[in-house]
């Protein structure tokens, strides 16, 4: 029968524990080691914009926005990029749905399909869409064409006569929403498919024994679940359509006052001499920029991160 | 009466055969077994979640092998509860009844009565952030039971609870239960737990249910 332990066992038990446990090498080399990488890109963005903020100054910004060229020219990019982030929304949330939550055959070669307008030069996209509109035919006309005789139709039904203004995508500012949608809408699919990858599809199972189909499952529960992934998907494709540049440029042109977004503004500028102006714009879009990135953050909410760095 | 008659369930590729299992009306059901030996893809089967693909599920002498999970009437409350983020207390007790387009007077009744039952009255604006563990649970409770459900399945429901709440909640369900007259199978690990509520006991041992008289370990 064996003896119970006594006090004095426990404690030599302990003592020899104690005489075995090993120091442990510091923590901070390594967070000091994160902390440089990240110091290290961080200074070569905030090199750039500090370059930038010295070539020009509030008065060459204020001169700058009085143009009326850069005046249209915001005010389309502000419109076009929010077209183009509301039709990417609403394309990637339902996409990145059925990723994340069906399996069907040549889901692989779809999923990889769907990441083509990440990984191909932008310049390729626009002389795609280019071609596409222009080369393409169906019943013998062009995707051009048949959008000019659609919405050519469709203005005549609702006013009684022909429209007296050009009509058509390309070389106009549709091809610019276009433009951005294409490339904006993939970061946005690839960032729902993530999102609901990472929820759990228990709360739609749950919904669907309460008596929800699939659709209402979607509609009440998956999607207002992803919220803080519809708001990220929407910044990354609105930062997205703002940078956008080559294939606004091979398929909506930068004709001033007409296809003038602020990135072709930025390539006209330039391509006149003004190198203040040009910086000028781009410091306005990197204002642009920072402040929708950063309201979406304040949005979110989230401060994320598990350690505190004492 | 819940009954499962020589059931062939195929998760990915984990399989479970030969399942036969019967839970008479009004009764409480208890299944026991080891962890990964299929007691949630049984229950999820039940609910309409998973795939049969041989046998028949009946309830009440109705199939329900091919009825999908909202034609079932079967309230589920998963091990990780899956409470919806974005709805108060009252909410996802009014869930099921608003989707099946109950009058808005019996709704609110219906809230305020199992609020009432399981303690919660005071929490019904609450949203889910703003619970401890027990009172996530009532919440999924209500949830479940809100629409009169035939049967209702729980998974693990007090596995997260400490001791006191865990007794607290035990003494719910079986009051909640018996008081809402449901068939009930509740998987669990606790043989306490198991012994305080159940009438029926199953054990899932090596893809076979084997009945016991009383709770086991």
């Amino acid at each position: 029968m064996s003896k119970a332990p006594t006090n004095v066992d426990v404690t030599s038990k302990a003592e020899s524990v104690t005489t075995k446990m090993r120091k442990v090498p510091s923590d901070k080399p390594f967070i000091f080691g994160l902390a440089f990488i990240f110091s290290l890109y961080l200074l070569l963005i905030l090199g750039m914009l500090v370059a930038d903020a010295n070539y020009t100054s509030f008065a060459d910004i204020a001169k700058t926005l009085e143009n009326p060229n850069i005046q249209y020219s915001l005010k389309i990019t502000m419109l076009s990029c929010f077209i183009a982030t509301i039709l990417s929304i609403i394309v990637a949330v339902p996409t990145g749905y059925l990723l994340a939550r069906f399996r069907f055959p040549g889901k692989a070669a779809l999923d990889a399909l769907l990441d083509i307008p990440i990984i191909l030069p932008p310049l390729v996209i626009g002389l795609s869409l280019l071609i596409l509109f222009h080369k393409f035919a169906i019943f013998g006309t062009s995707i051009e064409e048949w959008c000019v005789i659609i919405f050519t139709n469709i203005y005549s039904f609702f006013t009684g006569k022909a429209p007296d203004f050009s009509v058509g995508v390309t070389y106009k500012v549709p091809a610019i929403i276009l433009a951005q949608f294409s490339v904006s809408c993939a970061f946005a699919v690839r960032t729902m498919r993530n999102t609901f990858d990472q929820m759990s599809p228990r709360q739609e199972q749950v919904a669907m024994t309460l008596g929800c189909n699939r659709s209402q499952a979607f509609w009440l529960i998956a999607v207002p679940g992803a919220w803080r992934g519809i708001l990220t998907a929407a910044a990354l494709a609105w930062a997205r359509a703002l940078g956008e540049f080559g294939p606004i440029l091979i398929f909506a042109g930068t004709t001033r006052g007409r296809t003038e977004v602020l990135s072709t503004s930025v390539f006209l500028e330039i391509s006149i001499g003004n190198l203040e102006g040009a910086v000028a714009v781009s410091m306005i879009m990197v204002a642009i920029a920072l402040a929708v990135l950063f309201l979406v953050r304040l949005i979110d909410g989230r401060k994320g991160g598990l350690y505190d760095i004492n | 009466m819940i009954s499962i008659k020589d059931c062939t369930i195929q998760a990915g590729n984990f399989k479970i055969t030969d399942i036969n299992m019967q839970i008479p009306t009004g009764s409480y059901g208890i299944l026991m077994g080891k962890t990964g030996s299929g007691k949630t893809t049984i229950l999820e089967a039940l609910c309409g979640l998973r795939k049969v693909s041989a046998g028949t599920i009946s309830i009440n002498g109705q199939d329900i092998t091919k009825k999908r999970p909202a034609e079932r009437n079967i309230g589920f409350l998963p091990q990780d509860i899956a409470l919806f983020e974005h709805m108060s207390v009252y909410e996802h007790i009014a869930f099921g009844m608003r989707i099946q387009k109950w009058d808005k007077k019996v709704i609110d009744d219906r809230v305020h009565e199992l609020a009432e039952q399981l303690q919660i009255k005071h929490l019904l604006e609450r949203k889910p952030a703003g619970l401890s563990g027990g009172e996530k649970q009532r919440t999924a409770m209500g949830r479940a039971l809100a629409v009169r459900p035939q049967v209702l399945c729980l998974d693990e429901p007090l596995s997260t609870l400490d001791d006191d709440t865990h007794e607290d909640v035990i003494n719910l369900i079986k009051a909640v239960t018996q008081e809402n007259e449901v068939t009930t199978l509740h998987i669990t690990h606790r043989k306490s737990e198991a012994s305080l509520l159940g009438d029926h006991f199953f054990e899932l041992c090596e893809g076979r249910i084997i009945q016991h008289q009383e709770a086991f370990v």
